[in-house]
Formats: structure tokens, sequence, C-alpha cells
């Protein structure tokens, strides 16, 4: 009894023990990658801008029956919380979300902040002085923001306006992911495709994943052999051959970038080639960089490495009796391949696809440098919605969607293979 | 002496398998993975149709290496194999229409029991319900009769063992090679697996080359042992003739145990020599071609030498010390000083009236001069 309250004891101290050796990973997993995570795909959804600025008038808004111009009320709380807006500075954050509702809206809401700064009427404006009737306006009543917001910009005269303020107001929305899936919502609500000359992304992330898959088909067809040839290596020439993969994968991603460009360039060395063996002539040199073929090329000998490596420690662990065995039981050596080899390295062909292909859908770095125009991926997009257009909301929810096929892919194979029997070493 | 080992050949039925068909021949077959090691050399050996001839020696003797040759993985780099007559330098393992049973079975571990089965039928292309038929046969062979949807994995180690020898079976080939086979089993599974090979065997008709270089098993199973040593098949007899007659030293301490003495032969006349050991004179039975002044090893069985109760029992007989004795159940093991040789050892059956031997006294051990065989000395045979 004594003895087995102190092995529990003593279990219970390993346990812990093992528990800490991991909380410094965790703290950093959970600082640099969980959080920013979160706080990224939070941003897909979460648009606080416009509501925190414009509170009020929001509020009111929401009692607005739509069909016309807004009354007084509503005016004075826009002009009251524009100028507060410009005061706090936010006001161009706000001018640049209600833009991204309705195109144009940003000099509109710029433009009237800045007259009324100048022209606000004083709270003890005088009524009807200078206005035309109006048929929203309440009879009699004096209207002196309305009219000198009205005279300001026709703008604030169309429902559209007021559609895109109260719209661009959501604290939540999933109007990002609408944009990243090219779809809209229409002013009664219903979602709609984009028209066909409009939609970027959807195309975009079909051309990532099939770029994907051909890049994953290319390493498996590339990789396979070399690991094969590795694994029966005799033992003292193993280790050099696997020093041959694996050098590249030392070497900086921008030299071996870099060397594909002095390579394949128009003026590069295989056009070069080609020509003084006189297989094309001068003007008919190949482009082959700065398009898809450029991307595909560097990124299958930026992501051979991690096909062979698995494909290798799973190789070296099949006997070579199995192979013998097969021979002596008549087989040649395509069926002895089929049914018995490539069924004992499927744990590493499943292991080294996965890893080339979630490297591969992601990859930012070599379709930016030798992508072009027309070899550019998903990656590259939300590169340039997070630096150029500085739209984060929909950088974060083309991410999200990025994430998402990730995972079903993930599932996917899970469910088909088994990810218990993947196996990346041996 | 001479009709004394007439009777001795005689009884022990020696060239049981010296005539019948020839089914495999090593004709001066030679291997070197390096141009320089020579792993097997000048092996001439023939297997007889029907026969189980096991190739014996210990690990790097080469025995497996020409279990390779005759299964087509490895070439010879001198000399011809021939099986049933044909040359089978260019004949690639899956033609050669040889089962083999691998060291670790090496059995299909993603294929069932009747997948591995089917396997070697299915590549020739056997329709489907034939080849069922087959697989099952085989399998009631082994005694696995509805194992079929089994995994190897799923199966002891006995039993994979039995797979393994089905599928060598499936395919009715008439040569069976198997290496090693039962190196991986404990002790009362391989007995029982000897006695079941030995019976399919026996049931088929099938010629099989086996390798070990577990001496017992070799005795166990065998019609006749190739005893291999450095590359070398040093004798191929029956079990029985290599234990009695054994033609080298080499054999003579590998099968079963043998006391060595080392010295020169003073006379001879006919099949007995008198040899001088330096430390004694031995009278041997001359199995070498040797004459008078030649260099010679003599091999005494430990359960050959007794204790000699009163003197003039034995025609060699000497008095010795007793270094060390080891109680083994059901016989001693006595290690004494003799002729010049410190690690002679005395096999005394556990019976009564032996209890007598203590360590320390000196004690009378005697032997006759047939259960001493004069062997010519083996040669160092590691170089070229």
């Amino acid at each position: 009894m004594a003895r087995a309250l102190i092995r529990g004891r003593g279990g219970a101290a390993a346990g812990l023990r093992a528990w800490a050796l991991v909380v410094p990973l965790a703290a950093f997993i959970g600082v640099t990658f969980v959080a920013p995570l979160g706080a990224m795909l939070t941003r897909s959804v979460h648009t606080p801008v416009v509501a925190d600025a414009l509170p009020e008038t929001l509020r009111l808004l929401g009692g607005w029956d739509g069909s016309a111009a807004p009354g007084e009320p509503v005016f004075r709380a826009l002009g009251q919380e524009l100028l507060a807006a410009r005061e706090a500075r936010t006001l161009g954050q706000v001018a640049n979300r209600v833009n991204r509702v309705e195109g144009g809206l940003r000099s509109v809401l710029t433009r009237t902040a800045r007259r009324l700064r100048t022209a606000a009427p004083s709270p003890e404006a005088a009524p009807g002085a200078g206005t035309q009737p109006d048929a929203t306006r309440t009879a009699g009543a004096p209207a002196p923001w309305r009219d000198a917001i009205l005279g300001m910009d026709e703008a604030w005269n169309e429902v559209a306006t007021w559609r895109a303020i109260e719209r661009a107001g959501e604290r939540f929305t999933g109007r990002h992911y609408l944009h990243a899936l090219d779809l809209d919502e229409a002013p009664d609500g219903a979602i709609v495709a984009q028209p066909e000359d409009l939609r970027i992304y959807l195309p975009l992330l079909g051309r990532t994943l099939l770029v994907s898959l051909a890049v994953t088909a290319l390493c498996l067809a590339l990789g396979y052999p070399v690991a094969y040839l590795i694994a029966r290596a005799p033992p003292d020439r193993a280790p050099l051959l696997l020093l041959l993969v694996l050098v590249p994968f030392w070497t900086s991603l921008l030299v071996r970038t870099t060397s594909w460009i002095v390579l394949l360039q128009t003026e590069g060395v295989i056009n070069d080639l080609l020509v003084a063996v006189g297989v094309l002539d001068q003007d008919g040199r190949l482009a082959m960089i700065y398009n898809m073929t450029g991307t595909m090329v560097a990124m299958t000998h930026v992501l051979l490495p991690f096909m062979v490596l698995p494909l290798y420690s799973v190789m070296r662990t099949v006997p070579p009796e199995y192979m013998r065995a097969a021979a002596s039981l008549g087989a040649t050596f395509p069926a002895a391949f089929r049914r018995v080899y490539w069924p004992r390295t499927l744990p590493g062909v499943a292991a080294g696809c996965l890893l080339v292909f979630i490297l591969a859908i992601g990859y930012y770095i070599t379709p930016a440098l030798v992508g072009g125009r027309t070899g550019q991926l998903i990656s590259n997009m939300i590169a340039y919605h997070m630096q150029q257009s500085l739209n984060w909301g929909l950088a974060a929810a083309l991410g999200g969607i990025l994430l998402v096929c990730v995972l079903a892919l993930y599932l996917a194979f899970d469910r088909l293979v088994g990810v218990e029997r993947m196996r990346l070493g041996a | 002496m001479t009709e004394m080992r007439e009777a001795v050949a005689g009884s022990l039925g020696e060239d049981r398998h010296e005539s019948g068909t020839p089914h495999v021949e090593f004709l001066g077959v030679g291997k070197s993975y390096d141009g320089v090691t020579e792993v097997v050399r000048d092996l001439e050996l023939t297997v007889y149709e029907g026969e189980f001839l096991t190739l014996l020696g210990p690990s790097g003797s080469g025995k497996t290496t020409c279990l390779m040759m005759l299964a087509g993985f490895e070439a010879p780099t001198a000399g011809r194999i021939r099986i049933a007559g044909q040359r089978v330098d260019d004949v690639p393992p899956r033609r050669r229409n040889i089962g083999m049973v691998f060291q670790n079975y090496a059995l299909f571990p993603h294929m069932t029991v009747g997948g591995n089965l089917a396997f070697p039928l299915e590549v020739r292309r056997i329709d489907r319900e034939h080849a069922a038929q087959r697989v099952r046969r085989a399998l009631e062979l082994v005694r696995l009769t509805g194992f079929e949807d089994r995994k190897p994995g799923e199966l002891s180690g006995g039993q994979q063992q039995r797979v393994a020898i089905a599928r060598a079976l499936v395919f009715e080939p008439n040569l069976v090679l198997m290496d090693e086979p039962l190196g991986a089993l404990d002790r009362r599974l391989r007995e029982e697996m000897q006695y079941e090979i030995r019976r399919i065997q026996r049931t088929l008709g099938v010629t099989v080359v086996y390798v070990t270089h577990d001496q017992q098993e070799a005795m166990a199973m065998s019609d006749r042992v190739a005893v291999f040593n450095r590359g070398r098949v040093q004798q191929v007899a029956p079990p029985e003739v290599l234990y009695e007659e054994p033609e080298k030293g080499f054999v003579a301490t590998f099968i079963g145990d043998n006391n060595l003495l080392h010295g020169r032969i003073v006379a001879a006349k006919g099949d007995v020599c008198v040899v001088d050991t330096g430390h004694g004179i031995v009278q041997a039975f001359l199995v070498a071609p040797l004459e008078v002044g030649d260099a010679v090893t003599l091999a005494i069985r430990p359960e050959r030498v007794a204790l000699a109760a009163e003197p003039g029992l034995y025609s060699n007989e000497f008095e010795a010390h007793v270094d060390d004795i080891a109680f083994l159940g059901d016989h001693l093991r006595v290690r004494v000083g003799v002729c010049g040789s410190s690690n002679f050892v005395v096999k005394i059956p556990n019976r009564a009236g032996h209890g007598a031997v203590l360590e320390d006294d000196r004690i009378r051990i005697g032997w006759t001069p047939l259960d001493c065989r004069a062997l010519a000395p083996d040669k160092d045979e590691g170089g070229p």
C-alpha cells in the first residue's frame, strides 16, 4: 500500500515534470502563433471602427424607414459625430470603411466634415432660414443640420449613402468572407455572386489549389525514385546522396530563387543554350520565368526535400527481403513494386504529399519573386491586402478561408489514409 | 580393422543419396563481392531430386551466399550452377520457379494470409477458382485451415512460419530453399517445426536446400549435410556419417563435441596407426591418406572415453588429472589434462558407481583405436 502510494506520487511528479518541460514551448506558441491567429480571424469578422465613431447616428438610423433621406435628428448626430471623429483623427478610418461598402463615399465624408468645421449650425440656429421645403421634413420644424449637410453634398440626399453607413456600422460582419468568396450582398439582403469579370478570389484560390496539387505531384514523381535510390544505396554511399538532397535545403531560399532567375530568364542560361544549339531562334526565346512556369519550377525545387526525406525514412524500414520474396514468387519488377513495395511506402507518400501540399498552398516568397503577373497565388493577394490596400479584414478572411481549406484537406486525408499511419520518420 | 570400418560404414547406410537424378549442381562455383575476398570457393556440390540437403556452417562461412546464388539474387563470379541439367546463369529469380522461405518470413504485412498465398498464383495468371483451391490445400498442408483472412501481424511466430512455408509451396515448385527459417522461434517450437518441415517435405517429395548454423537442427532434419567453413565445403555426408566419420578437424569439432590431440605418425599398418603426441603414444584409426612421419590430428568423442575400472582394458589408457567436474543431469562433464591437452573432456553417464570421481583426483581413462580418428590437420584456409 505504502509502496503503491510512493509510486503514485512519483508518477504524478514525473507527469508534472513532463508538463513543466513543455510549458516554455506552449507559451511561445501561444504568444507567437495562437494569439495572432485568433486576432487575425477576429479581424475578419469584427469591424468596430464605424460603430465606435458614429454610435448615435447608427442608433437613430435603426428607426429609419429607408424610403428617403432621414430626418434632422440623424443629420445632427451625424454632423456632431463626424466633427468629433475629425477631432479624434479617426475620420480617415471611418471614411475608408464606408468607402469599401460604397465606392466614392470617402470624399463625401471627409469633405462634409471639413465644411462642417467652419459652417456647423449653432445649436440655436434660426429655423427655416434660407432653406427649401422638403417632403421628408416634419412640417414646420426647423432643420438646420439637415439643411446645412444637404447643402454641402447632394450624396446625403440618397438612400444608398445612408444604407452604406448603416452597413459599415455593423460591428460584426460576414462581408469580408463574402468578398473573399466573390459574393456580394444585394440591397435586399440576398447573397449573389459577383459578375464574372469581377471575380478575383475564387479563381485565384482554385489556381492555388491546382498549383499546389501539381507541385505535390511533381515532387512525388521526382522524389520517389531519388528516395528509392538513397534507401537502396550501400551504407557508405547513402549519407553522401542524402547530403546532395539536403544541401539545397540548407541554402538560402533567396539564393535558390535567384539562381532560377539566372537559369530561366529570357536572356538566361537555358535560353542561351537552346539558341546556341539551334533549338530556338533569337525571337523564339521561351518565357520560363515571371509566369506560372517559373512559380512551379522554383516551388518544386524548394519543396522537393520535404518529399524526399519522409519517403526515404519510410523506405529504409522496408526490408529488401520483400522484393526478393516477390521475385522468388514469380513477380516481375513492376508487379512486385506495385503490389508489395508501393503499399509499404504509402505512409511516407502520404506524409510527404501532405507536407508539400500544405507548404505549397501557403507559399508566398517564391511566387512573389518569380511569379510575375500570372504566377501569383492566394498568399500574394493576402500580402497585397495587408501591405498595399490595407484591407486587413479581407486579408484575414482570405487567410481564414485558406486555413479552412487546409483543415478540410487534412480531415479528408485522415478519413482516407489515417493520419496515425503516416510516418515522417522511422 | 578393415572389417570394422566396413561394418561401421555399412550400418550407417552411407551414400544413401549418392545416386539418383541430380537436381541442383554447383560446378566450381566461386563468389567474391570485392574481387579479393572469396566468400565461396571452388564449390562442387550436387543436390539430388527429393533430397533434403542442409548447408551447415558458422556465420560467414558462405552457406547463405550459396543459397542466394541458387535463388538467383546473387551471381557467381566463377563456375556455374545447373538446375535440372540447365544452366541458370541468365535466368532471373522470378523464372527459376523456386520456393523460398526467408529468415524473417518476408510475409507481406499489408496482405492477408490468403492474399500472401494467392500472390504467386496471381502473378502466374492462374484463374481465381483454381487459385483459391490451391491456397486452401496449402493451408491444409501446414495445418492452418481457416486462416485465410488473418493478417500476418495477427499470427504467432510459429503460425507465420507455417504461412511462409505454405507460400513457398503453393505454386508447386519442385525445389524449395530455406534460409534459417527457424532462427526466430523458441526451442520447443523450433523442434516442432523441424518435424513439420520434414513431414511436409516427405509428403510432397520436393527437393529442399536448407541453411542453418544449428548443427542439431541439421542433424535432425537432413538426408545429407554439407558442412561449410570459410567458403569451402568441408564434408558432405548423412548426419550419422558426419558424426561418426568426420574427415576434417573442423567437422569433428563442429558436429558434436570432440577432443583433438596433435601428434606425428610413427607407425602405420592398414587402417591403424601409432601416433606420438609428445606426451604419450596413441593408437588410432587412420582415415586420411597419411604416411609415417606426417603430422596428424586425433579426434576422440567425449562419450567414447571411459573410466578404466582396471588397467589393460583399452589399448589407449592414460592417467589423467581431473581439473573440473560439471554435473549436467544425465551425465558428468569431466575436464582432464592428458597427452598435452589441458582441455580434454570426458562425458561420464550418470550411472551408479561414477560418483567416485572428484576434482583434483588422478583417474584412469581409456578409449579404443576405433574411437580415435586420425585426420589430416586442417590447413589454414583463410588466405588464397
